[in-house]
């Protein structure tokens, strides 16, 4: 695989040759959190960071997004499609799992014209993580703090220089032109170390063996009570879950012209199912709770062999109960049959 | 890439009010542009999104069969903020339209074969699709006996009584009609679908069972199917669950790994017995 190498301080005019070409994506400081926000000048982002509070999904798949918007009176109905972007953008300073969580959007966008388009347009530069920490557990779900999985350019930090792995074809064009030296020996070596080194530094995770079959033979387990007994069903594991992707479709009216918009949605929250004859499927938070667990080490593997998360650790930090999915999944991997 | 979020329009051309009650209408939709049209090829038991601009978007199966061209029916009740505005909706005006979606009856595998249709309420629409759809002269050879068993709670419950009425004249059609509770003008069944089923007992020969009701009606008719012979593998139930892309996106009408809007909403009981939901 070819690398290059790249000093610290020429990130910042790496990142303005890209802003010519590209809107850039990129973490920068906000009120004390690290946020992806599209940068006007290199000199803004930061790459000195653990990880933002948001994942980027947001950027291919927005938090609200018009699907169209339509004119319509009693007797007629026009409705206007946007336009898509054309401008290439580019996401810089990912961190491995969030750049690998788009592999799992691919599939469940898979006929959508909106991110298939965005997808298409968009680069992943990433950074792998010289320090995990303790809530990650990207390792024990098939990722690792310098996965390569699903980026265009993976960084990985060796003293005052990064060595630049290139993944795509479309991450060696970004470096056409920049004049980066080839890695030298050293920074390989190096670079290995600090591979090592974060990788060892990470805790047991999730055990993934057998996990699916457990989980689908102890879907009537009344341990699901018992597990989720604390949990307030406010649904920010999933605002903040890099994979999750459900969303709600809404118009927004005014007088005879609206949009119909697509909005992020939780399936922690009780009308997410409420059918209007009353019916719901999954009527308590034990359900609820329940299908975020096995959509993400259940189904998805079923339908995409995939499993749904890519250990961000993001849900376990912001969870207002410590609610902590490692010990979901333990609980039940370690469930003795039901009788 | 063709965008599966857009809807067409279509114009009401007729409403036919079904109950008593006035909660359950049938709206006659045609398509305004020829490609829309053509571009709507669909079966028995698929269904399609419409669109009331302005309040949102709810899933209908289509109560029309493809036999009948030039447009669409829904059978739709007022229950949620979509079905009321729809509703209020008049003759000439215009809604939105996305489909077909889903896999709908499996017309093919059922040709050749005896079908016995179990509706009970609201969930017959469909199978009307379908009754139609195989009483079409160019198919019904194609097809073996028919058995319909269609029941309400009370005779002003019952919908397309049009229909019902001219069904009831044929010799190629075994139509067995119920109430729950019968008026003053009614002199035929009255009984629950689970009871008149097991006293009809249609043959399992050769036969598909398909079965669309209230979660209730269901729960008390398949241990009757069963009993009289079919099989879960022919034994196929069209499943309702809130919806909202209908194209398997949105994340909430699954039932275990599979989408009730894609995979479904027609399922055999087979199929489901392998998928992981609450029995109650």
């Amino acid at each position: 695989m070819k690398t290059k190498t790249i000093k610290k301080k020429d990130i910042a005019s790496f990142l303005d040759t890209l802003l010519t070409r590209y809107e850039v994506f990129a973490p920068v400081e906000r009120d004390e959190r690290v946020v992806f926000e599209a940068i006007g000048a290199g000199s803004e982002a930061t790459l000195d960071y653990q990880n933002t509070t948001m994942p980027p999904k947001g950027i291919l798949f927005p938090q609200t997004e018009q699907l169209f918007s339509y004119r319509s009176t009693k007797d007629t109905a026009d409705i206007a499609v946007p336009s898509f972007k054309e401008k290439p953008q580019l996401i810089f300073g990912i961190r491995p799992c969030d750049a690998r969580s788009f592999l799992l959007f691919d599939h469940a966008f898979d006929g959508d014209p909106y991110y298939i388009n965005r997808r298409g347009n968009t680069l992943l530069v990433s950074i792998g993580c010289t320090h995990p920490q303790a809530p990650c557990f990207c390792t024990s779900v098939g990722g690792g703090p310098f996965s390569e999985e699903g980026s265009d350019l993976l960084l990985i930090e060796t003293g005052d220089q990064y060595l630049i792995q290139i993944v795509t074809d479309r991450g060696a064009q970004l470096l056409e032109e920049s004049g980066f030296k080839d890695a030298g020996k050293d920074a390989l070596t190096l670079a290995q170390k600090m591979i090592k080194t974060a990788e060892a530094s990470m805790g047991a995770g999730i055990e993934i063996d057998g996990l699916k079959e457990k989980l689908d033979s102890s879907f009537e387990n009344p341990i699901w009570q018992e597990l989720t007994e604390k949990c307030l069903g406010c649904g920010v594991c999933t605002y903040l879950c890099p994979t999750c992707h459900c969303f709600d479709m809404v118009d927004e009216a005014e007088g005879s012209t609206g949009e119909r918009i697509r909005i992020w949605d939780s399936c922690q929250f009780p009308l997410f199912t409420l059918q209007a004859s009353g019916v719901n499927p999954r009527p308590t938070v034990k359900e609820r709770f329940r299908q975020r667990i096995m959509h993400k080490f259940s189904y998805m593997i079923e339908s995409y062999n995939q499993i749904g998360c890519v250990g961000c650790g993001r849900c376990i930090t912001e969870c207002p109960v410590n609610l902590d999915i490692r010990q979901v999944v333990h609980t039940i991997s370690k469930l003795e049959a039901l009788s | 890439m063709k965008n599966p979020y857009i809807p067409f329009p279509m114009r009401i051309d007729n409403v036919v009010i079904e109950t008593d009650d006035r909660d359950i209408k049938t709206f006659s939709l045609s398509f305004i542009h020829k490609e829309d049209e053509a571009s709507f090829a669909y079966i028995p038991g698929q269904f399609a999104e419409l669109s009331d601009f302005n309040k949102g978007e709810a899933p209908f199966g289509m109560a029309s069969s493809p036999t009948q061209k030039g447009s669409l029916e829904f059978t739709i009740a007022k229950a949620g903020v979509v079905t009321t505005a729809l509703h209020n909706r008049e003759v000439g005006e215009i809604v939105g339209v996305r489909g077909p979606l889903g896999n709908g009856f499996p017309v093919d595998t059922l040709r050749g074969k005896n079908i016995v249709m179990i509706g009970g309420g609201f969930g017959f629409s469909t199978l009307r699709a379908l009754t139609t759809f195989v009483l079409d002269e160019a198919n019904r050879p194609t097809f073996g006996d028919i058995t319909v068993i269609y029941g309400a709670r009370n005779p002003g419950q019952l919908l397309y009584k049009d229909d019902l009425e001219q069904w009831g004249k044929r010799h190629d059609l075994n139509l067995y009609l119920t109430v729950d509770s019968r008026d003053d003008e009614w002199s035929g069944r009255v009984g629950l679908i689970p009871q008149i089923t097991k006293e009809i007992a249609p043959s399992a020969e050769n036969a598909y069972i398909l079965v669309c009701g209230p979660p209730v009606m269901i729960k008390f008719t398949l241990p009757v199917t069963r009993e009289i012979g079919f099989l879960p593998e022919r034994t196929l139930l069209s499943l309702e669950m809130r919806m909202k892309c209908g194209v398997g996106m949105c994340g909430r009408c699954n039932i275990g790994s599979k989408y009730v809007c894609t995979d479904g909403p027609v399922f055999s009981c087979a199929q489901l017995s392998g998928l992981l939901f609450d029995e109650s």
